[in-house]
């Protein structure tokens, strides 16, 4: 495929000897990209019925698919805790979720090391299945009483922009790397 | 790609602990998180606090963010418009022709209630709204259907304000921020709003089922009523909403309602007015009889 970006900036990303990645950056992307997934209550989308697939959770599968152990296991907690302030769900839902989430990643990443994207799609739309569901049981434990099939498309729009979201995991992670800092 | 094996870190001791102590974090961050969510389900006013300070710090990012909205919405609706135009264009002008006759009988009604009001000495009732502001964020991805204003306790607003558009009721105020609100939109399938139809006054509820649409119950049984394309206004019952606000339409009959479609989606509407208190009125005291005086 041609590449129309010119040469300084083609080369940009690439290993130079004197250069290194900045910690900083290569440890901060993956969690902000996470919170401001969380953010998409706040974007410019009002609803009257539950569309939007789940971002932070999306990006946080993406993240901990594509480079397993970068996340530390407990990073369920404070990042669905974060989730919680945002998404409407009753505080707490997100930090069950995501905790639960991160350790079942976490055993399938030891159990199944070598996968596929297609494998991970399938786990992922697992999860996200799983995630909607049990989100939308705790939303009505705390007063809701909305039925399953609302759920059924925000499902089928999740589990099609999770490919999406991986791509854009893969680019933050691209990102993250850029040797920046000199040694 | 493959993990690197961090559960076997080698010999380190400080690896393994770090490893171990790790796993203790994630497991005790599920509890806590247990505990928060029986916390929160059984209360749902806790945490409170928490959540209205993270919308008033995202509040004026999401306002700007709520200029554009406007305009991108526009742009999918331009390209739906390619394929449906036709069918519209026929709709459209069956409802610019049944609008004309509607215009004419609103207009002999208004004159009719005017002529009426004057007869009572009625004024019309103050009804500013409280503050004009912009839409700025719903919960678009949880099964709870709420949305964010930008406008909180500092400029007046207070919890139990209702909420609406031009085209009609949007929600009702349950949290207050300094510079931000939390509405419980219509369409929630933990709101119900007591409604009558706007004809002819029947009595009923209108409960979100959470997917954009509601349930119309009736408090009569029997035989239903209703008809698709009736509509739907508060009858002001229990003193939360004022009376007489447009609420929904009914698109298809269920055996004991319906199943309406609110009249402002809110995705549609950018700016909201937040209504003041709506209180009943205490019945007025019974007047003082003259007492008869013994003397003729």
């Amino acid at each position: 495929m041609p590449n129309p970006l010119p040469s300084a900036l083609r080369q940009f990303g690439k290993p130079r000897i004197n250069r290194i990645a900045s910690p900083v950056l290569a440890l901060a992307t993956p969690w902000l990209l996470v919170m401001l997934g969380s953010l998409s209550p706040t974007w410019p989308v009002i609803a009257s019925a539950p569309v939007l697939p789940p971002f932070g959770f999306l990006l946080l599968v993406g993240w901990q698919q594509l480079r397993p152990g970068l996340f530390p296991v407990w990073a369920g907690w404070p990042l669905g805790m974060f989730d919680d302030l945002f998404s409407g769900q009753p505080i707490g839902s997100a930090v069950v979720l995501w905790s639960v989430a991160m350790l079942a990643l976490d055993f399938l990443d030891h159990r199944f090391p070598w996968r596929g994207f297609v494998l991970n799609w399938l786990v992922a739309s697992a999860f996200i299945t799983g995630y909607l569901f049990l989100a939308l049981q705790i939303a009505n434990m705390a007063g809701g009483a909305a039925s399953a099939v609302v759920l059924l498309p925000q499902i089928a729009v999740a589990v099609l922009a999770y490919p999406v979201t991986a791509r854009l995991v893969g680019l933050a992670d691209k990102f993250r790397l850029i040797p920046i800092r000199s040694v | 790609m493959a993990a690197p094996n961090n559960r076997r870190p080698g010999y380190s001791r400080r690896a393994q602990y770090g490893n171990f102590f790790g796993y203790i974090t994630a497991v005790a961050g599920l509890v806590v998180g247990v505990i928060l969510l029986v916390v929160s389900t059984g209360n749902a006013g806790a945490f409170t606090g928490l959540r209205t300070v993270a919308a008033d710090s995202t509040a004026p990012a999401a306002r700007v963010a709520a200029g554009a909205r406007t305009g991108s919405q526009n742009l999918w609706q331009v390209l739906a418009g390619y394929f449906t135009s036709g069918a519209r264009v026929a709709r459209l002008e069956r409802e610019v022709a049944e609008g004309r006759v509607k215009l004419a009988e609103q207009a002999a009604l208004i004159e009719e209630n005017g002529r009426l009001k004057a007869m009572l000495v009625l004024t019309q009732g103050d009804q500013r709204p409280v503050v004009v502001t912009r839409m700025i964020g719903s919960t678009s991805s949880s099964s709870r259907r709420f949305a964010t204003i930008g406008a909180g306790a500092n400029q007046g607003v207070r919890v139990g304000m209702g909420v609406r558009s031009p085209l009609g009721l949007i929600g009702r105020v349950i949290e207050v921020g300094s510079s931000s609100a939390r509405l419980l939109l219509v369409t929630d399938a933990d709101s119900s709003i007591p409604v009558r139809r706007a004809s002819d006054g029947i009595q009923g509820y209108a409960n979100g089922l959470g997917n954009g649409t509601v349930q119309i119950r009736l408090s009569t049984t029997g035989i239903n009523p209703l008809h698709p394309g009736d509509a739907i206004v508060t009858s002001g019952s229990g003193g939360i909403y004022r009376p007489g606000e447009a609420v929904a339409v009914i698109v298809s009959l269920t055996p004991d309602g319906a199943i309406a479609r609110p009249l402002s989606d809110p995705g549609q509407t950018e700016f909201v007015a937040v209504e003041p208190l709506f209180e009943e009125l205490p019945a007025p005291e019974p007047q003082p009889r003259p007492v008869p005086s013994g003397k003729p």
